[in-house]
Parts: C-alpha cells; sequence; structure tokens
C-alpha cells in the first residue's frame, strides 16, 4: 500500500519510505524528514523572478532581493524533479514542512483502497467564450469546426 | 495586604462589587478569546434534546432565511455608498440569541459576519441588564472597533435583536467596509498611525437607532467624527433599512413556523457544521504540517515579520499553535488581535479549503488555537491596530500550503487544491478634495483582484478576487471617475511575466496606473508589503510571486504630455518607467508600504494587482500551455525559454517537441549536478541567528525563542515573555545617516586642509 501525499511524493507503508512519484525512487525513511533524501540548491531569486525595470536606474525591479530572499529548490536525486521550493531568508533553517504520525497512517490506511492518481475534487462548470461545451440547457452549438 | 484571606461570603461580596463597578468595560477576553459556539441554552436543549425535530421543516426555514439574508445584502449593495459596498465588501447575517453566528447572505463576506460575533456576545453580556443601556425590541447598535470583534476599523456593522413575544430569540447584522473613518490618514486605514489614537473612530458597540430610527445627536457626533459625512450617514442608513428588512422577513417566518422553528433551524445548522468538521478531521492523518509565511515591511520602514504555523491533526481535533511568530508593534498600524487573527484563518479555509461548508464561524469549534501573547496576531488591547491586512491577509492564505498537504492523501477532495492566491492589499488609497467640492478618503476595488494560485488540475484564474472573498468585484473605473479626480490610464493590463510559474501557473495580476486632476488637493498611499521578499508562496516545487514595487512618474503633468504628443505614451509601466520618456520628469521605484502623500495633478503612481503562488514543476507545465501564456502575452519568450525550458521558433511559435525534451531532460541533470544532499547542504547553509543585516522579527530555528527590535537594536526573547517592540521614526533614522554622512564629509574637508 502507497499513500500519495503530495504532487511530488508518497510513503510505502510497507517498507515505511518516502518515495518520488516521478521515477518511484526511494528516498529516507517515512519516519525521517522526506528532505533528507533530496538534494538542495540555494536559488538566487533574481534568476527566476527577472529584473523587469532596469537594475541601472532602479534598486526595485520586481526581483526579489537576494539580501532578503533566497529560494531553495529540492531534487530527487534520480531523476532531477523539483519536489519542493521554499523561500526563506538567507541562512534561515528549512522548515520540517510534513511530519507524519507514520503508525497512525498506517492504521487509517487499514480500511481504505490504494490511491493511485490523485482525485480533484468539485470544478464549477465554467461557461467558455466560444461556446464550443456542452451547456446542458438542451441546445447545441454544434461542434467547432 | 497579602494576609487578608477573605471567607467565602466576603468573596462572593468582593466579587460582586467589582462585577458591579467595572471602570471601563475593554474588550472581554473571555469573549474574545472563545471562538466556539456557546453551549446550547435551556430552550435550545429541550428543542434539540426533544427527538421532535423535524430535518423538512429545518431545511423550509432555512431556506426563507437564506433568501430573506440574499434580499436584505442586495439592497445594500443596490443602496449603499461606499466602494466597498458597491463592489461586494459587505454582508448580512443571523446569529442565535447567544450570538453564535449561524448564516450569511449567500454572496457576503463572511469574515464580517464572522467578526460581528464579538460584539453581538459583549452586548448580550453587558448591555442587556445595564440599566442605562438595555436591550429593546427596534434597538440598533453600531460598532467597527476590531478589539471588540471585527478585521480592521474601516468596517461598521448595525447588529440589531429581534423580539417575539418580549423574548429575544435571534440578532441581525449588516457590515460594509466604510473606509473612511476619521483616522490620521484619509481611507480608514492609517498606514501612519503610530498609536491606536491616530486610527479615528473607535466604536464598541453602542446604541444608535431606537424604535427603528437612528438616533439624531449620535449620527451627528459620528459625521462630525470623519471626512466624509454623507457617506457616514448614507451607509448608516442602508444597514439600519436592509437589517429592517430582514427583521420583518424573520417576523414573517416566526409568525409562519413559529420561534420553536426558527430556534431550532439557526442552532441546528451550526451544530450539524461543528459535526462534519469533525468528521473532515478525523480523515486527515495524524501529524502536524508547518510553514512559514513573510511580511517585509511595517509599512513605516522595511523589516521581516515572521508568521510560523504548525497545524496539528490528532483524531478528530486541529491544533493550530501560532508560537514563534513576529512580536507586536507598539507604535506601528500591522498587528491584529486574535480575533481578527481566527476570522481570517477561518475566511481563508472556506475560501481554499472548505467552500462547500455553510458560512458559519461554529467550523473552527474543533479547532484549538496558541499564541504567544504580544505577537504580531496576538496583539493587545494598546497596539495600533489599523492596517491589520498585512499579517491578515497573509493569514487567509497562510493554513492553504499545511492543509494541502494534510489532504493530499484523501480519496475524495472537496474542493481542487490550490496554491496561496495573491496576499496583499495592492490597491492605492486616496483622499481629498473631489471634483464637487466633497472631502473624502477611501481605497480603489482593486482589492479585490488578487490573482489566484495554481491548483492541482489546471492554471489559477487572473485577478479573480480578493482573498476574503469569491464574489467580490473589481468595480467599474468610469463610475470611479464619476466620484473623484482620479484618472486610470491604466486598468487592467495583465502584468507579463510577473507569474508564479509551475506545471499549473498562478492567475496574474494587472497593472494600474493612476492619476489626477481637477482638484487642488489629492493624495495617495498604499500599505502594502512583498517588494523585497515573494508573498504569496507556491506550492508543491512550484514558484512564487514576484516582489512588487511601487513606480512614481512625478514633476511632469500627464495631461499636458498627453496634448502635445499622445504617442509617447504606452500605457504599459514597464516601458514608461524603462524608456523614460517624458523630459524633465522624475522616475522612481519604491516599496508597496507608502504613508499618505499629496501629489501634484498628473502626476503617475503606478502599481500591480499580485499573482498567487505556483503550483508544481516549472518541467511539467504542457508546452502548448506555455506557448498559449505566449500568445496571451502573459509571459515573454525569455520567460518561456529560460523557466519552462521550451524550444520554439520565435518567429511561427512552433514548439520542437523533441528539442524541448532534450532541453528539459539537460535541465533535470543539471539539477542533480548543481544540487547538494540536504544535510551536507543544511551544514553550510543554516547560520545560528537572522543575518545581521536583516531586520528581523519572530523565530529563526527554535519557535520559543523570538527576535524583534526594539529602538534599532535586535533583542533576543523568550516566546512566553514577548514585549512590544518600538520602531523609532524613520525620518529620525534617515537624519541620523545625513548627519553621519555629513560628519564623514567635513572631516574629510578637516583632512584636506
Amino acid at each position: 500500500m502507497k499513500v500519495l501525499i503530495t504532487e511530488n511524493l508518497r510513503i510505502d507503508l510497507e517498507k515505511e519510505l518516502w518515495e518520488c512519484r516521478h521515477c518511484d525512487a526511494a528516498l529516507v525513511s517515512a519516519r525521517d524528514n522526506y528532505k533528507r533524501g533530496l538534494l538542495v540548491y540555494d536559488r538566487d531569486p533574481r534568476e527566476i523572478h527577472k529584473p523587469l525595470l532596469d537594475p541601472s536606474k532602479y534598486k526595485l525591479t520586481y526581483s526579489p532581493d537576494p539580501q532578503w530572499c533566497r529560494i531553495l529548490e529540492y531534487y530527487c536525486p534520480q531523476c532531477g524533479s523539483m519536489i519542493e521550493t521554499e523561500y526563506l531568508p538567507p541562512g534561515h533553517p528549512p522548515v520540517r514542512d510534513i511530519d507524519l504520525d507514520i503508525d497512525a497512517l498506517k492504521a487509517q490506511w487499514r480500511s481504505r483502497d490504494e490511491v493511485l492518481e490523485a482525485p480533484v475534487g468539485t470544478d464549477p462548470p465554467r461557461r467558455l467564450h466560444d461556446h464550443d461545451h456542452a451547456h446542458g440547457h438542451g441546445h447545441d452549438h454544434g461542434a467547432r469546426k | 495586604m497579602d494576609d487578608i484571606q477573605p471567607n467565602a461570603e466576603q468573596q462572593a461580596l468582593i466579587e460582586k462589587f467589582l462585577d458591579e463597578n467595572k471602570l471601563f468595560l475593554a474588550p472581554d477576553p473571555m469573549i474574545m478569546e472563545n471562538h466556539r459556539i456557546e453551549p446550547r441554552s435551556a430552550v435550545e436543549e429541550e428543542l434539540l434534546g426533544s427527538g421532535r425535530v423535524d430535518a423538512h421543516k429545518i431545511n423550509e426555514v432555512r431556506g426563507l432565511i437564506i433568501a430573506a439574508l440574499d434580499e436584505s445584502h442586495t439592497m445594500i449593495e443596490q443602496m449603499g455608498v461606499a466602494p466597498g459596498a458597491k463592489w461586494g465588501d459587505m454582508t448580512t447575517a443571523i446569529f442565535t440569541a447567544a450570538g453564535d453566528l449561524s448564516m450569511i447572505a449567500p454572496h457576503g463576506v463572511g469574515g464580517f459576519a464572522a467578526a460581528v460575533f464579538y460584539p453581538i456576545k459583549f452586548i448580550n453580556k453587558y448591555w442587556v441588564n445595564e440599566p442605562t443601556v438595555g436591550v429593546r425590541d427596534g434597538d440598533g447598535f453600531i460598532h467597527n472597533d476590531a478589539r471588540y470583534g471585527g478585521i480592521h476599523n474601516t468596517d461598521q456593522s448595525m447588529m440589531m435583536p429581534v423580539f417575539w413575544k418580549g423574548k429575544l430569540v435571534c440578532w441581525l447584522s449588516a457590515t460594509i467596509h466604510e473606509g473612511e473613518n476619521g483616522s490620521c490618514e484619509p481611507g480608514g486605514m492609517p498606514a501612519a498611525a503610530e498609536s491606536k489614537f491616530d486610527e479615528g473612530l473607535k466604536m464598541p458597540p453602542f446604541r444608535v437607532a431606537e424604535n427603528g430610527e437612528l438616533k439624531r445627536d449620535l449620527v451627528t457626533f459620528l459625521q462630525n467624527s470623519v471626512r466624509d459625512p454623507k457617506l457616514q450617514l448614507e451607509d448608516m442608513k442602508v444597514r439600519l433599512h436592509s437589517v429592517l428588512r430582514l427583521r420583518e422577513r424573520i417576523l414573517k417566518v416566526l409568525e409562519e413556523h413559529g420561534e420553536e422553528a426558527l430556534i431550532v433551524t439557526l442552532r441546528q445548522h451550526i451544530e450539524d457544521v461543528v459535526e462534519e468538521v469533525h468528521r473532515r478531521i478525523r480523515e486527515l492523518p495524524d501529524g502536524t504540517m508547518r510553514t512559514v509565511s513573510f511580511a517585509d515591511s511595517t509599512l513605516r520602514e522595511s523589516a521581516m515579520l515572521k508568521l510560523t504555523m504548525a497545524l496539528t491533526v490528532k483524531g478528530d481535533r486541529m491544533i493550530v499553535d501560532m508560537r514563534g511568530s513576529s512580536p507586536e508593534l507598539l507604535n506601528r498600524s500591522i498587528n491584529a488581535c486574535q480575533a481578527s487573527f481566527k476570522t481570517m484563518l477561518f475566511t481563508g479555509f472556506m475560501q481554499n479549503i472548505w467552500p462547500d461548508l455553510p458560512f458559519t464561524m461554529a467550523v473552527f469549534t474543533p479547532f484549538d488555537f496558541i499564541f504567544d501573547k504580544n505577537s504580531l496576531i496576538n496583539g493587545s488591547f494598546d497596539t495600533p491596530q489599523a492596517m491589520s491586512l498585512i499579517p491578515l491577509f497573509k493569514t487567509m492564505t497562510i493554513a492553504c500550503i499545511p492543509m494541502a498537504k494534510f489532504n493530499y492523501s484523501l480519496p475524495h477532495r472537496y474542493t481542487a487544491i490550490v496554491a496561496p492566491q495573491y496576499d496583499q492589499p495592492a490597491s492605492l488609497i486616496y483622499g481629498g478634495l473631489t471634483q464637487h467640492c466633497e472631502y473624502t478618503g477611501n481605497f480603489c476595488a482593486d482589492i479585490n483582484g488578487m490573482g489566484q494560485g495554481g491548483r492541482s488540475h489546471r492554471d489559477g484564474e487572473h485577478s479573480i478576487s480578493p482573498p476574503f472573498a469569491a464574489h467580490c468585484d473589481l468595480g467599474e473605473i468610469e463610475l470611479m471617475e464619476e466620484d473623484l479626480p482620479m484618472v486610470r490610464l491604466g486598468a487592467f493590463t495583465m502584468a507579463r511575466d510577473r507569474v508564479g510559474f509551475g506545471k499549473h501557473r498562478s492567475g496574474l495580476g494587472y497593472e494600474q496606473i493612476h492619476t489626477y486632476r481637477r482638484s487642488g488637493l489629492w493624495g495617495f498611499m498604499t500599505g502594502c508589503s512583498g517588494s523585497l521578499f515573494s508573498s504569496s508562496q507556491p506550492l508543491f516545487g512550484g514558484y512564487a510571486s514576484p516582489a512588487y514595487p511601487m513606480c512614481k512618474i512625478k514633476n511632469i503633468n500627464i495631461f499636458d504630455e498627453l496634448k502635445k504628443n499622445p504617442g509617447k505614451f504606452s500605457f504599459d509601466m514597464i516601458e514608461l518607467m524603462n524608456t523614460q520618456p517624458f523630459e524633465g520628469a522624475s522616475y522612481s521605484t519604491h516599496t508597496m508600504g507608502m504613508t499618505f502623500e499629496l501629489a501634484a495633478p498628473g502626476e503617475l503612481y503606478m502599481m500591480c494587482q499580485g499573482a498567487g503562488g505556483g503550483y508544481g514543476d516549472v518541467l511539467l507545465r504542457d508546452p502548448a500551455l506555455v506557448m498559449k501564456d505566449l500568445e496571451e502575452n502573459f509571459i515573454s519568450d525569455e520567460t518561456a525559454r529560460d523557466i519552462y525550458k521550451v524550444v520554439f521558433d520565435a518567429a511561427t511559435e512552433v514548439v520542437d517537441e523533441e528539442a524541448t525534451a532534450r532541453r528539459r531532460a539537460e535541465e533535470r541533470e543539471a539539477r542533480k549536478a548543481r544540487g547538494v544532499p540536504f544535510d551536507e547542504f543544511v551544514k553550510t547553509w543554516v547560520t545560528p541567528e537572522p543575518p545581521a543585516h536583516l531586520p528581523y522579527m519572530g523565530c529563526w530555528d527554535d519557535p520559543s525563542e523570538v527576535y524583534g527590535i526594539y529602538a534599532g537594536q535586535r533583542v533576543k526573547m523568550q516566546g512566553p515573555d514577548l514585549t512590544s517592540q518600538f520602531m523609532l521614526n524613520p525620518k529620525d533614522v534617515r537624519i541620523a545617516e545625513l548627519e553621519a554622512e555629513l560628519a564623514t564629509y567635513r572631516q574629510g574637508q578637516a583632512g584636506g586642509k
């Protein structure tokens, strides 16, 4: 039995291991901080949120200030997928963001079927501009040619 | 004195004396720190415990009440004068006799109603039996002070008891974000407030209407206390009459279905919610999820203010632990009291996590809260709280991240998982003399246009709503221009490349280019953080929003320029700032914390509404969606290539699928090459305390040790013993810097002689 925990991670309950959902790599014990099974990179935020205003003219440019803000990028060591990102001031300890009671999780999933693909949840109907959809009003605009 | 030991009779006498002789009825912690629904009253117990509850009857009565709430809400929307009322920033609501919020209008701002139960409970506790006040049929009570319940003091409520056969059976309310309230800056949200006495009107709940009519003497007092007496009068009448109409409809329900049906419906409704929330918590995995959020401004100076949240699920209990958050600031206006914090956190749960639940504060009855005393989000009575929106807007989205991690494993979902929406009030506040020669002060409805975060199955919506209500609108610029001297030269242009990138990108914010004419006295302010540190945080490996500055073009009258050479104006603030087309004008960028300043006619104040956080790895974004973003001008070629690693022909915009797959595979290899194993990384990354250059407040690693800044010096406190921090006047700081520069210059000159 495997339990999906995030878009990128799942836990193998029998083996008690964190796994990458993209390449199935076993990362670290499920009782441990999953980040310990990943690679980390300290990204200068100006590389992602590039200056849109001319830095030679202005101090504030739409880029976060690298003296105030860094991006920690967490990668799967096997496939290089981005598992998590964390915006922190320089030197701030990474946050232990997920801390599950694994015994309780095992007990909870004894009565549940395994979920392989995460459900979406309800999504309200959306009116499209091109009318290329079923209205359910009893009239049909026909398919777009 | 300590050795006096009163006996039981004496003790009772002392307590009675103290109870009857309170010097000042300040906010009551017994009310303000209790977010849970009251125990059943004797009548409720008798009716609900009898087994005679008819679910069909409840459903029928509930439908009648909701219809009545909808009607009264629409009345405000149609008649309200405040910009907030015109664009949806209001609600009507119904409460049990004890004051618990039962239902709100279907399109109302629930946070208003979820804050108003506090002042209703105050009235029940202090005014009902007070011989000089009392609560009678036809009374209307007004209130705006968030310390007695509320989000901030711009919001004014009318609360009215409903009596039936001589007994109080329920309470009704109507709330509007009024804006102007006589504070030290126009518009009711003064960033410059250094004490609560700079905040303008501070109304604890008091009676302002009798027999369904406003008392003119009190209305005059309130009008005399604000910049916009017309607004004050008109919206007091609007609130009163919408509540009177609601009362009429509720009396019809009582006539038709009886008192029991109403009481049972109101109570059963909230008890059902409590039971359902217990069930929802129980199905989550046990454990703790943590997150942090940073505001980078006090609105007077740049500073890193941390909010730290640990959500713990244990069985059917949810514990919200906010210890380690920034301490409160005694002379800055961005503090919030814990009741406001809970209300806004609840609002965020209703918008992003459980939007299908009925909007009642009963949702939080199964929740426990832990705060440090005197923290930014558990501020004390004496702190100014006029711009509490800085931590409270973050509060509305902060739970998105930990709750996504709790919810992800569920076999079913109540709504799609969503990354945080943009979480700062990026709206211009204005004040001055209008073209109609009337003084005014208020804010633009742009506050309602924040970009949504990316979702688990699709991109976030652009500029969709504020984080406190899904159905508020952006307003009509033309209507605003009829009332005010302001002119919007750029209104809703999507802010290209200012996106929370991800597998599912955030919705975008939009550019706002403001100016004014035909007024001899007009000015602007903003109250917003996020110019140095990204505001809205990403989810599951996406990227955050960028940082947003305020841009100004001064020493110019744009209307003269438009007459002379209209082609020079591009309607694009980035282009205007980078090309600097107007000779003699000054171009500058600033943080978004700007206290009120007078502007000259035709000067440009330019800002952006923000983007939400991105969802998931950018390398997983469908290249076709990247090209669609490019086509719609949401991103540049450079972003498509450098961030999303899509290879395409710039002329035809056709994607080279194979080359893109190769480029993305290369990037994954590059990540593996540059990434460092976590344990190794932490050894070199983590510092024992915040960097010396950073004005930092809040815990660093250990939540029980909290940093503050007192009169310019970093201090370290124990979490349970936080004290208010005192900030230096930024002008004094600047003067000291300039004096030091001058001294250095003079020394240099003296040395040269």
